[in-house]
């Protein structure tokens, strides 16, 4: 039977349509870099590298050291991870081999309510609750510093850390544990030393994925850690304001004028930003890839 | 002989311990907003211009704004990201091309909302000349939730069996025939999940729209798709670090409203995936 002339045009017309829209995702993580570029490469030709990466942001006298806005950011997302890593985690084992099941119908939904609350929206909590018991807890002069940015972001990438490391969980074969078991092994014994391990390449995925959340997390941050841009150095950091990189574009872009030094600088962090984050999902995304050709196992 | 039991029970307290303490700070979270913020709301608080430097009155363009933008969003990241997905898992193939399109997806998803920012600044509002605009912003908006959507949509579709489409193909169907009228109709749930998953984020964000289409204060509705517009989440933002002397119930209220949102529309998502799991024959 041969089909009508017409039915066959539309088939090729959709196909192509299809195909196109396929390869427009690729599109614009490109135009994203290039449009970066464009606006931020002439951040280094008019100000020297010593400038830039300097220690001090004072963008009205021209200093426009990125470096305590890139330590900023870098000391809450791994303050954020050493809170979450083994909350995720043990959070994810809970799930999928210790609850009931009416804790694990409670737990999950739960779990995608916090996905979902908006960034601001946790910010606002953050300063107008977290913030002062963190000041009298501590007894520091204000609750708005590094450690709060550190929990309120570790909630955030929890979502991620427990759905990846959950998936890890789920991939290791029935018979891990039936081989455990048999061995004598008590349940924990069998989760410790056998199931978290044979999944550990998933939740380093996992604990990456929740990295790249923590350092372009932008909202809440700027709300919570007071925007101090010093260099988070000494021991008390942790408890004295700090700024991040996108913190700093979220608050500047706004108020510069186009064209000028300034916001080419900010579309350098953003720069920085993007080749940060793309870099760990590129170490996320292959590991899932080699995960997937090994058949769900490492 | 008892040691390794002990250390069960420890092991197993210690993991609900984590469990708790991730649940309890989500519950507070929502208790307090609802609760502090129950009391602003009322018919006016969602209905009226706000007042007096946004102490007073209502949020009713905030809303709207947030509404339009979302629906602009819908326009725009519907048809690529349902495409999109069609595309990986229908019609792709293993090559390096496939994989670069599912790499782009990956990183696309992990882009700084911020970043986005700066890319719909450089791109909609400056170089294609939108100016701060909810066309530029729904542009920026729906690039970032083009990842939620093709990665749902994907899933569903993959999750209607082969042999559906084989027996399409048996019958004389083309290739566009079997996605059209036996795939996509299987599949719609999980896609209608996903597209609400997508623009339930668009609607609670707030760094892409910052410099692309928020006004900090209008006196009056956006008239055209050309007009900055106030939007729920930057709103917020506003009334909690920007103005002094903002009366907690305003800045509760507006938290409520955007949080009710979101976990309402997160509710019919997940409602709908339950559902249709639940009645599927396959």
């Amino acid at each position: 039977m041969k089909q009508k002339p017409h039915l066959r045009w539309v088939e090729f017309a959709i196909e192509s349509l299809i195909r196109v829209i396929g390869f427009s995702t690729v599109g614009f993580v490109i135009l994203i870099f290039l449009f970066l570029l464009r606006e931020g490469l002439p951040a280094f030709a008019q100000i020297d590298l010593g400038n830039l990466f300097g220690t001090r942001w004072y963008p009205t006298f021209g200093l426009f050291g990125t470096l305590p806005l890139i330590l900023g950011s870098v000391l809450i997302t791994i303050s954020a991870i050493v809170i979450a890593l083994p909350l995720g985690v043990a959070t994810a084992v809970f799930i999928r081999e210790v609850a009931p099941n009416w804790a694990r119908e409670i737990l999950k939904p739960m779990i995608e309510v916090l996905a979902g609350i908006p960034s601001v929206v946790l910010g606002f909590f953050g300063m107008t609750l977290v913030a002062p018991i963190v000041r009298e807890t501590f007894g520091a002069p204000t609750g708005l510093v590094a450690f709060t940015g550190a929990l309120i972001l570790a909630y955030m990438s929890l979502p991620t850390i427990i759905s990846v490391a959950e998936d890890a969980l789920d991939a290791v074969p029935k018979m891990y544990r039936d081989a455990g078991l048999a061995m004598g092994a008590t349940q924990w014994q069998t989760i410790w030393r056998v199931v978290v391990p044979a999944a550990r390449s998933g939740i380093v995925t996992a604990v990456m994925l929740g990295m790249g959340r923590a350092i372009g997390e932008t909202m809440a941050v700027m709300m919570v850690t007071g925007n101090a841009a010093r260099m988070p150095l000494g021991l008390d950091a942790l408890f004295r304001p700090v700024r991040t990189m996108t913190a700093t574009v979220a608050a500047e872009m706004g108020e510069v004028a186009h064209g000028s030094v300034h916001y080419h600088v900010l579309f350098a962090i953003g720069i920085i930003l993007f080749v940060i984050t793309f870099l760990i999902n590129l170490a996320a995304a292959s590991t899932m890839f080699r995960k997937r050709r090994r058949g769900g196992l490492r | 002989m008892r040691n390794r039991f002990v250390a069960q029970r420890v092991g197993f307290a210690l993991l609900t311990l984590a469990a708790l303490a991730v649940v309890i700070p989500i519950l507070a979270v929502v208790a307090v907003i609802v609760i502090r913020g129950a009391a602003a709301i009322n018919w006016e608080f969602l209905t009226a211009m706000p007042r007096d430097g946004m102490r007073a009155g209502g949020i009713f363009p905030a809303i709207v704004g947030t509404v339009v933008l979302t629906l602009g969003t819908a326009i725009v990241a519907i048809p690529l990201g349902v495409g999109g997905a069609i595309y990986l898992s229908e019609y792709a193939r293993d090559t390096w091309l496939t994989r670069s399109i599912r790499l782009a997806i990956i990183n696309l998803a992990g882009i700084p909302s911020v970043v986005y920012g700066l890319f719909g600044l450089g791109l909609f509002v400056l170089l294609l000349g939108f100016g701060t605009s909810i066309v530029a912003g729904s542009l920026t908006l729906s690039i970032m939730t083009l990842p939620i959507i093709i990665s749902t949509a994907e899933e569903a579709l993959r999750a209607v069996p082969t042999e559906f489409r084989t027996v399409s193909a048996s019958l004389g169907g083309t290739r566009w025939q079997a996605i059209r009228h036996i795939v996509l109709p299987q599949a719609l749930p999980g896609i209608i999940t996903g597209i609400i998953l997508g623009l339930l984020r668009a609607a609670g964000e707030t760094a892409p729209i910052l410099f692309t289409v928020a006004a900090f204060y209008l006196p009056r509705l956006p008239q055209s798709p050309l007009d900055q517009t106030m939007a729920l989440p930057y709103h917020l933002y506003v009334v909690s670090t920007q103005v002094p002397g903002m009366p907690p119930k305003i800045q509760f209220g507006t938290a409520l409203v955007l949080l009710g949102l979101v976990l309402s529309l997160n509710v019919v998502a997940t409602t709908i995936r339950s559902y249709f799991r639940r009645r599927r024959q396959w």
